[in-house]
């Protein structure tokens, strides 16, 4: 690891190990904002993270960027920090204004489609979009548009966008969100060339995977430690060797949820055009049903409660391997590509990530 | 706990064009080579075909020169070796040698042993074979009964090994064996490099369950060896075993055994895949990228002089699931029934690999021990 890797995920990590504990996520369930929390997340410049410093960013590397959402995803932090490095990266990539606050970006569904047309001296923007991330706790929401063959970026405020609460199952705000209305010239850009719909999704599941990642690796350490105090018949249960072996099947996804991760972090800035997020997406996403499983097998009961805080981080697995595409999503988009490839091309594809 | 991480695999700038010197001779030399004989890969014996890549360099590649290797990088190495299973070529003849026993000289043999046989390795001319599973020590290897005893001269041996892959054609085996109390589980160990024309040892056949003939039962009889076929230090044996098995459970064999069954498939589903089958095959092509990502990261680690025996274990149980599930998915995917005899590609690959899939969670640790070792580095026991 990087020295400033090293430096990112410490920094991070302190800062989200004081700070979210199981009172902080019982309360971000019944919906209180972490105001506090946010501002130091602010003051680190981590939303700013994957904005070049030229464009007035922090300018971390892809790796680096993915690693803070590791870190933060192993903690359950309940804010929208991937969402508003992505919606700064978009804004930044289109030339308007970053945000001042949290953030977020829309759609994240491939179905969903917004209407931008021009109007008057500016632009008129209307659509719906579904399970938009912290869509009511945004102050600027990234939305990206089509009108006349390219893909533009729309930098809206709070005042300009209705939401309807939705939540995944972690009761992470997944919001509804409707749009009606002018907006100036000053908001809306072209993206770069190349550039669209399908980079915000891609670049979505990479964090996703990033977060998927962390969370499993909580998951297995809480496990381990659990199996190692409670005793049965006298003895820890981690001394069965039945037991033993479920907690290697999922040491072992865990190990590949964190290639996986690796894989998609180097994959993020080439957005749509990285097969590695795919690959990484689709395996995280097997890891995280397998590790949850086995984590609440192993716990019993107890991790069956909302007492214990396992569900915040099983919770979050179930939910997060579903967004920006779940593994039937990139699997089949990742079959497509071997079959595009043809039977004596699947190995120098395979090779070559 | 201890630590699990697979750093990143080391890069080196220069292996592209290996690779695709690799490929091109691959492509010449195993131009018309059937799938069904393609599957079989690492498991199939061509001693031709094994002199061939040592002309080429591609054997004992990050050995020093000194004794015939080439200094090449671990990537460098492993790059040849995914090459060569990925198109099925048959390794087997050197695979073990290349792998472990070479490895295993280089680094506590005497140099005499190092002079006189690394070369002979890399130059693809001479083969192994592993000596460590006995009739009744499996999995609990402390227990062999094999069992060297010092004499005038040297040791003399007797006992039975078994499960001795190519044992029928390799020059040579590393024998591992007792050589101090019984009690002593560990310590009482010692291995061997013994010339399997030496008289007491007979070599018999065993057939797998689809017939074939590639195990053995390797018999010593009142088999004296000289002094210099010891291996390290008497007593040694068992940490030699242990270090062993890192390079045993990570390489690329470990997750390719049906990888030529895969391609099979994809060349059959062809352009007519349904969006089910592309994500049945995208699922697996999924599971071999990031297999490969932490193999490549242990065989970094051994370059390192690190000793990833936890990871390896890992990439060996994940690998072994995946290279047994293709044949499973395959069957539903095609709904034929396999035939090995059948003229047709798919049908006999995937009947080969059915009746193979069995030793992938047997051969180099079983599932069960190699979660066990994975649960004692979490801490477990
Ligand atoms: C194709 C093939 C090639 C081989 N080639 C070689 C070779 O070249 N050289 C060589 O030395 N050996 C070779 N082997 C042997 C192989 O290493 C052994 O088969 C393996 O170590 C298991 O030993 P076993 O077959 O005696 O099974 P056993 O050890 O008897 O195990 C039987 C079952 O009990 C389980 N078990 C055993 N102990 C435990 C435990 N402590 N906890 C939980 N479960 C346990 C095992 O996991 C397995 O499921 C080969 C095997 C195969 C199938």
């Amino acid at each position: 690891m990087s020295e400033t890797s090293q430096i990112v995920r410490d920094t991070a990590n302190r800062l989200f190990t004081e700070r979210i504990s199981p009172q902080l996520l019982l309360g971000a369930e019944t919906g209180a904002w972490l105001g506090e929390e946010w501002t130091l997340i602010e003051e680190m410049g981590l939303p700013l993270a994957m904005v070049g410093e030229e464009d007035g960013g922090v300018g971390l590397d892809d790796v680096d960027a993915a690693m803070l959402i590791r870190v933060a995803g192993a903690n359950a932090v309940p804010l929208p920090l991937a969402e508003t490095m992505l919606a700064n990266r978009f804004l930044a990539a289109a030339g308007l204004p970053l945000s001042s606050g949290p953030a977020t970006v829309a759609p994240v569904r491939p179905t969903d489609r917004f209407h931008l047309e021009r109007a008057g001296g500016g632009w008129h923007l209307s659509g719906t979009a579904h399970r938009i991330p912290w869509a009511r706790s945004a102050q600027t929401v990234l939305v990206l548009a089509e009108a006349g063959g390219q893909t533009f970026a729309v930098r809206l405020d709070d005042g300009q966008v209705r939401t309807e609460s939705a939540h995944n199952l972690a009761v992470e705000p997944r919001d509804s969100l409707f749009v009606d209305g002018a907006v100036p010239d000053t908001a809306v850009a072209p993206l770069p060339d190349g550039m669209g719909f399908g980079d915000l999704m891609a670049m979505g599941a990479a964090l996703r995977t990033a977060a998927m990642a962390g969370a499993i690796g909580r998951v297995l350490e809480l496990t381990v430690g659990y199996a190692n105090e409670r005793a049965q018949f006298g003895r820890p249960i981690g001394k069965f060797q039945a037991i033993q072996q479920s907690l290697a099947v999922m040491a072992g996804h865990a190990a590949a949820a964190s290639g996986a991760a690796d894989l998609a972090a180097e994959g993020l800035s080439q957005g749509a055009r990285s097969l590695t997020v795919a690959v990484g997406k689709a395996r995280a996403g097997e890891a995280a049903g397998v590790v949850a499983t086995i984590a609440h097998q192993v716990h019993g009961a107890i991790g069956f409660t909302h007492e214990h805080s396992l569900h915040f981080l099983t919770k979050r697995l179930w939910s997060w391997r579903d967004e920006f595409g779940n593994e039937a999503h990139w699997n089949r988009l990742f079959g497509q590509r071997m079959a595009e490839a043809g039977a004596d091309g699947v190995w120098p594809l395979i090779a070559s990530l | 706990m201890q630590d699990f991480s697979f750093p990143a695999p080391p890069t080196a700038p220069d292996t592209a064009e290996l690779r695709a010197e690799v490929r091109a001779f691959l492509a010449a030399e195993l131009a018309g080579y059937p799938a069904a004989e393609r599957i079989r890969s690492w498991s199939g014996f061509d001693a031709d075909f094994s002199r061939k890549l040592g002309q080429r360099g591609w054997i004992g590649m990050t050995w020093p020169k000194q004794y015939g290797g080439h200094e090449r990088s671990a990537l460098e190495r492993y790059v040849v070796l995914e090459e060569l299973l990925a198109a099925g070529a048959p390794v087997a003849a050197h695979w073990i040698a290349d792998r472990q026993s070479g490895p295993l000289l280089l680094k506590v043999g005497t140099e005499e042993q190092k002079r006189t046989i690394l070369p002979r390795i890399a130059a693809g001319e001479f083969f192994f074979c592993i000596g460590m599973s006995e009739p009744d020590s499996g999995s609990d290897l402390a227990a062999v009964r094999t069992r060297a005893v010092p004499v005038e001269g040297g040791w003399r041996v007797n006992g039975t090994k078994l499960w001795t892959t190519y044992a029928h054609h390799a020059h040579a085996i590393i024998l591992y064996c007792r050589t101090g109390a019984a009690d002593d589980r560990h310590g009482g160990t010692s291995q061997f490099l013994v010339d399997l024309t030496l008289p007491g040892i007979t070599v018999r056949p065993i057939a797998d369950l689809s017939g074939a003939r590639h195990f053995n039962e390797v018999v010593f009889e009142d088999v004296i060896l000289p002094h210099s076929a010891l291996i390290g230090q008497e007593g040694d044996g068992w940490n030699q075993v242990m270090s062993e098995l890192a390079y045993e459970r990570s390489g690329p064999e470990r997750f390719l055994s049906t990888f030529v069954l895969f391609v099979e498939l994809v060349r059959t589903l062809g352009s007519q895949m349904t969006p089910d089958a592309a994500g049945a095959l995208g699922r697996l092509g999924v599971h071999l990228v990031v297999l490969r990502r932490l193999s490549r990261s242990v065989a970094g680690m051994l370059q390192d002089g690190r000793n990833p025996a936890l990871q390896a274990s890992v990439v060996k149980d994940l690998g072994a699931l995946v290279e047994q599930e293709i044949p499973e998915i395959a069957r539903q995917l095609m709904a034929m029934e396999p035939d090995l005899r059948s003229h047709d590609a798919l049908s006999s690959v995937l009947g080969y690999s059915i009746l193979n899939a069995p030793a992938f969670s047997l051969r180099g640790g079983t599932r069960e021990i190699l979660r066990g070792i994975i649960a004692r580095g979490l801490g477990l026991r």
